[in-house]
């Protein structure tokens, strides 16, 4: 019950795999592993949604809807009226997240 | 499209840096700037800067092609931003190594970020790739991109578009000279963890983004309620802003906004102690005022600490999503009641009640 972060929009079709490993190399929290004939989904709870594997993936075995993980982003556009999904204000003038080093997590969507 | 024009000679020394220098192909329009593993003082100064926050569109490097010590038609290309962190962790990972950057113009941005933005995207490698005729100047069709630069790049787009392979490389620069031995990355090179360092060195931004409403707010407590009411807004500030991040994988929950809840409520208890035994008041405000700091202080803490999901390297948008969903009302009712609570105590005050 406290734990929001169990369930994210990634879904993997492991049939359509041609196990390339692309998957495995551009995820960061090792959602994927390499297995004998296709990738395997081993931790898909701690995807974070950045889309890099879906992007990556040659033929559509991966779906996710990509975008920041960043509370400050969404509420502001929530407050200012447009939609949480889509609005991102991150990487601007006034954003505590994102611009500031090279690890923060921060894939605002669309500017 | 090859932009292959005749050489206007755009190696004019100065016009780039004063080490600018022509590639030895004549088809070459673009100039190619030289940099090297060093990092310099001004360097590190830039990088302190950063990390403060300090003008934060001005650590930029100029995009475009840079030979790092003595490339040749061999040597490997490696993609980076055009923000400094970046560019100066690359080249300084990969000093006494001859290579050539391409720096993509990201705005200023890191590379994840401006992966997550686009920027540092298929369609601006292609571009550059094309710009700086990388094809000339290198035989292979190789181009080694940061791991974390995946998120804006398709691989097959970029191949499709440009005939370069895209190699990813790992997470950290500092990974590089291991990474190259056997151009494969160990499962820890791919790995983005979230240590204290990185933690910690992104709390003075956090701070400094909260200094002026928070010395606002502490100044007019100070006069309307004393120096502890006002302690206690900079205690919940920081508690959100540097303590949160510092302890952030020790507090027991796994939620942000528990996590902030419970850290705020911890610092609650000494300052609600401290107002429920002021003398001279009468019981009832003594309640209040405490009510008032177990109220305001957690959610005070937690609306910061949920804000941190940004900054950190691990969260999703459908949980962070989740999250504001469920503790946002929450943390506005506790705000709201304290408010009050405080409302009712500094009229009372001020039309001698109490």
């Amino acid at each position: 019950m406290f734990d929001s972060y169990t369930e994210t929009t990634l879904r993997y079709y492991p049939e359509r795999c041609i196990n390339c490993k692309r998957c495995t190399q551009v995820c960061p929290h090792t959602v994927f592993e390499p297995g004998s004939d296709h990738a395997e989904l081993v931790r898909p709870a701690s995807c974070m949604e950045c889309g890099a594997c879906a992007l990556n993936c040659p033929v559509q075995a991966i779906e996710v809807q990509s975008g920041v993980g960043c509370a400050w982003a969404m509420i502001s556009a929530a407050l200012r009226g447009k939609d949480m999904d889509t609005e991102c204000s991150c990487g601007g003038e006034d954003s505590t997240c994102c611009a500031t080093q090279k690890e923060p997590e921060c894939n605002c969507g669309e500017k | 499209m090859e932009h292959k024009q005749p050489c206007t000679c755009s190696c004019i020394p100065g016009e780039h840096s004063p080490n600018s220098s022509c590639v030895n192909n004549d088809n070459s329009a673009h100039s190619i700037d030289t940099t090297t593993g060093n990092l310099t003082f001004a360097n590190t100064l830039d990088h302190f800067l950063a990390r403060l926050g300090w003008d934060r569109s001005s650590h930029r490097v100029e995009p475009g092609l840079y030979r790092l010590g003595n490339p040749g038609s061999d040597s490997p290309v490696f993609a980076s931003a055009n923000y400094t962190l970046s560019f100066d962790a690359l080249r300084s990972a990969l000093s006494g190594i001859d290579a050539w950057i391409l720096v993509l113009d990201t705005k200023g941005i890191n590379v994840w970020c401006a992966a997550g933005k686009g920027t540092f995207g298929t369609d601006e490698l292609v571009r550059m790739i094309h710009v700086t005729d990388l094809p000339v100047i290198v035989k292979h069709r190789k181009i080694i991109v940061p791991q974390l630069g995946a998120p804006g790049i398709s691989w097959p787009d970029v191949m499709r578009r440009s005939q370069f392979l895209v190699e990813y490389g790992p997470v950290r620069a500092s990974d590089l000279p291991q990474y190259l031995t056997t151009h494969t990355a160990t499962p820890e090179m791919r790995r983005v963890e979230f240590p204290f360092k990185d933690r910690i060195v992104l709390t003075p931004v956090e701070f400094v983004h909260l200094a002026l409403p928070l010395f606002v707010v502490t100044a007019f407590l100070w006069f309307l309620a004393g120096p502890v009411a006002a302690l206690a807004a900079i205690s919940a500030v920081i508690a959100g802003t540097v303590i949160f991040p510092a302890l952030l994988p020790f507090i027991p929950t796994h939620d942000f906004s528990t996590k902030g809840l419970l850290l705020g409520g911890l610092v609650a208890i000494p300052f609600a102690a401290s107002f429920a035994t002021v003398p001279a008041i009468p019981f009832w405000a003594n309640t209040l005022a405490a009510a008032t700091a177990l109220l305001l202080i957690p959610a005070v803490t937690a609306y910061i600490a949920l804000n941190f999901t940004g900054c950190t390297t691990f969260t999703s948008r459908t949980g962070v999503k989740k999250e504001i969903f469920r503790y946002v009302p929450v943390m506005a009712v506790m705000a709201g009641l304290g408010i009050t609570a405080g409302l009712i105590l500094g009229i009372s005050r001020l039309l001698g009640v109490i």
